[in-house]
C-alpha cells in the first residue's frame, strides 16, 4: 500500500479528492496525515480547506484563484516528497462511557424494525457477530485497547475512530438497515471498523453501545477543554474508553451542568512502528500516560 | 428589528456561508441560492454578501418594528405588504408597523428576503449563517420560530425603492432542471447500465429536499459493480471506507435514491460518490419544488469551470448595475 500511487479525481470545479487506499489501515491514515500536511505547508492560494478522512482526503479550492491542474499538480509534487511520518507526538484522552445506558436502549428499541436482528439489542448483537461471549465480553474489548481518531466529520466535531488491535481482533459490525431518525447526543457509535462520538443528537445509521458525559462540541464553548475550539477532537488524537456506572456518569453530567467537568488528557509519542511490531504490548504503554 | 409573527416552513439566517471548517465537520452553509440572495441585497444597497433571510416553500410572516428597505428575490412567491402584493425583483420601502407575508410559490422553493443594512445576528466563524444541525450562526443556531426578533444593521443608504432587477438577470425556474454533473470519484464502481441509466432517467425530487441534500427517485436501481469489499468499507457495494463528501457530490446508498449533498452537507461518510454537480448548477437544486424533475447531464471539468465563468459574469453584472 505504502508505495501504491494516490489515486486523484475532481469533486467538480471546486474539490480534488484523494484516495489513498480503498481499505481501512493506520498505514494509509498516516499517509494521507503526512500528504495533507505537505499540502497545508505549501500555503496555496485558492486551498480552502484541507479535509483529512480516514484512508483518504479533499482538498476544497476556489478555482478562481488556483487551477484546478495547477493544485493536483503541486498535490502530487506534495505527495513525491512526503515523507510518510511514522511517528507523531499527540496526545491521550480518556473518555468515560456509561456502556448499556437506558437513553440508547431508549432509541435502539424505538428504530429495531431497522435493524438486522429485531430480537436483541445492539450490544448483544454486536458481541454475537464479532465472535464474543456476552456484552460484558465485548465492552472488555471495546474499552480494552484506545482508539486513534482518524477523521472527524460526519456532523460537526464527530470523531471517526479506529482501534489499536490486529486486523483479526478489529470489532466489525454493519450499519442499521435503514438509518435512524434520532441517536442521542454523545452516543458512542460503531459502524464497519469505526467507532464514533455522536456529537451532536441526529440521525444516525451505526450501531448504539453507550453514552458519554463529555460534550465535544459546543458553540458556546462552556468547558476548559472546549476554550480553545468548540471542536475538541483533531484527527490523530488517541482516545482511551473508560466505564463508568450510573452515579459516577450522573455526577459527571451535574459536573458538566455546573462548568465543572474536565477531561483527563496527557501528551504521547506515538509510534507506527512500534505498534506494528507489538500491537498487544504497545497500546499499554500508552495507557500508561493516563495512570 | 423585524418580529416574527409566524415562523414559515424553514426560515433561517443565511449570508454566503463559511469556509474552513468543513475538516472539521462544519459545512460551508450559506444560501443555497447564492445568486439570488446576492440579487436581493444589490437592490437594497447591500454589499452582495450581506445576511438575509432564506425562506422555504412556505414563507414567514414579518412584522416590522422601523421603516425599511426590503427586496425579495428566488423563488417567486407572492409577497404582501399589508396585503397589497410587491413587484418580484423589486426593492419597496416598508414603514414601521406593517406586516410582510408570503404566498405560495408558483416557481422555485426558496426566496430571499434582504433588508437594507443586512440581518446584524453576530458573526460565528466568520459568517451569519444559520447550521442547524451544529446549532450554529444564525439566530441561536436555529430556523426562525414565532416571537423571535431579527436585529437590522445600519443601511447604506445606497439602495432606492423601486430599484428592479432586468429581466435579463432575472432567474427563470420550473419546469425540468438539467443539472450538469462531472462523474468521477467512485463512478468507476457503476455497473456499465447504471453509468447510462443515472443519465437517461429522469428523477424528480423526492421526500428530503432540505439544506443538507436533496433526495431524487424514480429512476431505475443503480447497481454496483461486485466485488469482495475492501476491509473497513462495510458490507453493501455501494460502501466506502467513509471519506470526504464534496459540497454537490451525489451519493447513492443501496444503489436506490441518489441524494446531492447541498451547502449544509454531512462532511463525511461511507457511501460512494459517483460525481458532483458542478458549482454553477448548486442554486438550481434548492430551488426544486417537491416532486419536480431533474436530468443529469455528464460534462467534463473544463465545461465545469466554463459555466462557471458565465456565472461569474452575471453576477459580476449584477455589481455593475447597482455598484
Amino acid at each position: 500500500m505504502a508505495n501504491t500511487p494516490i489515486r486523484y479525481s475532481f469533486g467538480a470545479d471546486e474539490h480534488l479528492f484523494a484516495e489513498v487506499s480503498d481499505s481501512m489501515s493506520l498505514e494509509a491514515f498516516f499517509k494521507g496525515m503526512a500528504v495533507t500536511r505537505a499540502v497545508e505547508r505549501l500555503a496555496l492560494e485558492g486551498v480552502l480547506d484541507i479535509c483529512l478522512a480516514n484512508a483518504s482526503f479533499q482538498i476544497r479550492f476556489d478555482p478562481d484563484r488556483i487551477a484546478p491542474e495547477a493544485l493536483l499538480e503541486a498535490v502530487r509534487g506534495a505527495e513525491a516528497e512526503a515523507v510518510a511520518e511514522r511517528s507523531l507526538s499527540t496526545r491521550i484522552i480518556e473518555i468515560p462511557v456509561l456502556y448499556n445506558d437506558p437513553w440508547t436502549h431508549e432509541t435502539l428499541m424505538r428504530f429495531r424494525d431497522r435493524h438486522q436482528d429485531p430480537n436483541s439489542t445492539d450490544l448483544e448483537y454486536a458481541a454475537r457477530i464479532n465472535g464474543l461471549a456476552d456484552v460484558e465480553a465485548f465492552i472488555a474489548a471495546h474499552s480494552g485497547a484506545p482508539w486513534f481518531v482518524s477523521m472527524v466529520g460526519f456532523v460537526a466535531g464527530l470523531p471517526f475512530m479506529f482501534q489499536m488491535v490486529e486486523r483479526e481482533r478489529q470489532l466489525q459490525v454493519p450499519k442499521y438497515l435503514r438509518p435512524r431518525t434520532d441517536t442521542p447526543k454523545l452516543t458512542l457509535g460503531h459502524g464497519g471498523c469505526f467507532g464514533c462520538i455522536y456529537s451532536v443528537r441526529g440521525a444516525g445509521g451505526y450501531q448504539m453501545f453507550g453514552v458519554t458525559p463529555a460534550p465535544i462540541y459546543d458553540p458556546q464553548q462552556s468547558l476548559a477543554y472546549l476554550k480553545e475550539h468548540m471542536v475538541f477532537f483533531r484527527p490523530g488524537d488517541i482516545v482511551q474508553f473508560k466505564p463508568i456506572d450510573r452515579q459516577a456518569y450522573d455526577q459527571a453530567v451535574a459536573d458538566v451542568e455546573d462548568g465543572r467537568f474536565d477531561l483527563r488528557i496527557r501528551p504521547v509519542e506515538f509510534s507506527l512502528d512500534a505498534f506494528l511490531a507489538d500491537p498487544v504490548g504497545y497500546p499499554r504503554s500508552l495507557q500508561e500516560a493516563l495512570a | 428589528m423585524i418580529k416574527v409573527i409566524k415562523p414559515g416552513l424553514a426560515t433561517s439566517v443565511q449570508d454566503m456561508g463559511r469556509e474552513g471548517y468543513y475538516h472539521l465537520g462544519i459545512p460551508p452553509s450559506g444560501a443555497l441560492d447564492q445568486y439570488a440572495l446576492q440579487a436581493a441585497n444589490h437592490l437594497v444597497g447591500n454589499p452582495a454578501g450581506a445576511a438575509g433571510l432564506e425562506c422555504a416553500l412556505v414563507g414567514p410572516e414579518l412584522e416590522f418594528q422601523h421603516d425599511a428597505l426590503v427586496a425579495v428575490c428566488g423563488a417567486q412567491m407572492p409577497v404582501m405588504l399589508d396585503g397589497r402584493e410587491q413587484r418580484p425583483d423589486t426593492a419597496f420601502a416598508v414603514r414601521a408597523g406593517q406586516v410582510l407575508r408570503f404566498g405560495f410559490p408558483t416557481a422555485g422553493a426558496r426566496a430571499y428576503l434582504a433588508v437594507a443594512g443586512g440581518i446584524d445576528v453576530p458573526e460565528v466563524l466568520g459568517s451569519r449563517s444559520t447550521y442547524a444541525l451544529g446549532a450554529l450562526g444564525g439566530l441561536q443556531g436555529r430556523k426562525l420560530v414565532a416571537g423571535d426578533l431579527l436585529p437590522v444593521g445600519v443601511p447604506s443608504g445606497k439602495g432606492r425603492a423601486g430599484a428592479s432587477l432586468p429581466m435579463a438577470l432575472r432567474q427563470s425556474l420550473g419546469g425540468e432542471v438539467v443539472l450538469r454533473v462531472v462523474p468521477g470519484l467512485y463512478f468507476h464502481r457503476l455497473t456499465e447500465v447504471a453509468a447510462k441509466s443515472f443519465f437517461t432517467d429522469a428523477w424528480p425530487v423526492g421526500s428530503e429536499a432540505a439544506r443538507i441534500g436533496y433526495r431524487y427517485k424514480g429512476g431505475g436501481a443503480l447497481s454496483f459493480q461486485p466485488r469482495e469489499q475492501p476491509f473497513g468499507a462495510g458490507s453493501d457495494p455501494s460502501n466506502i471506507v467513509d471519506s470526504c463528501y464534496p459540497i454537490g457530490s451525489i451519493q447513492v446508498p443501496a444503489g436506490l435514491e441518489p441524494i446531492i449533498l447541498h451547502r449544509d452537507a454531512v462532511s463525511g461518510g461511507g457511501y460512494a460518490m459517483i460525481g458532483t454537480v458542478i458549482s454553477a448548477d448548486l442554486d438550481l437544486i434548492g430551488q426544486m419544488q417537491p416532486n419536480q424533475q431533474a436530468r443529469f447531464l455528464a460534462v467534463s471539468l473544463e465545461d465545469a469551470l466554463a459555466a462557471r465563468r458565465s456565472y461569474k459574469k452575471k453576477l459580476s453584472c449584477l455589481a455593475r448595475l447597482f455598484g
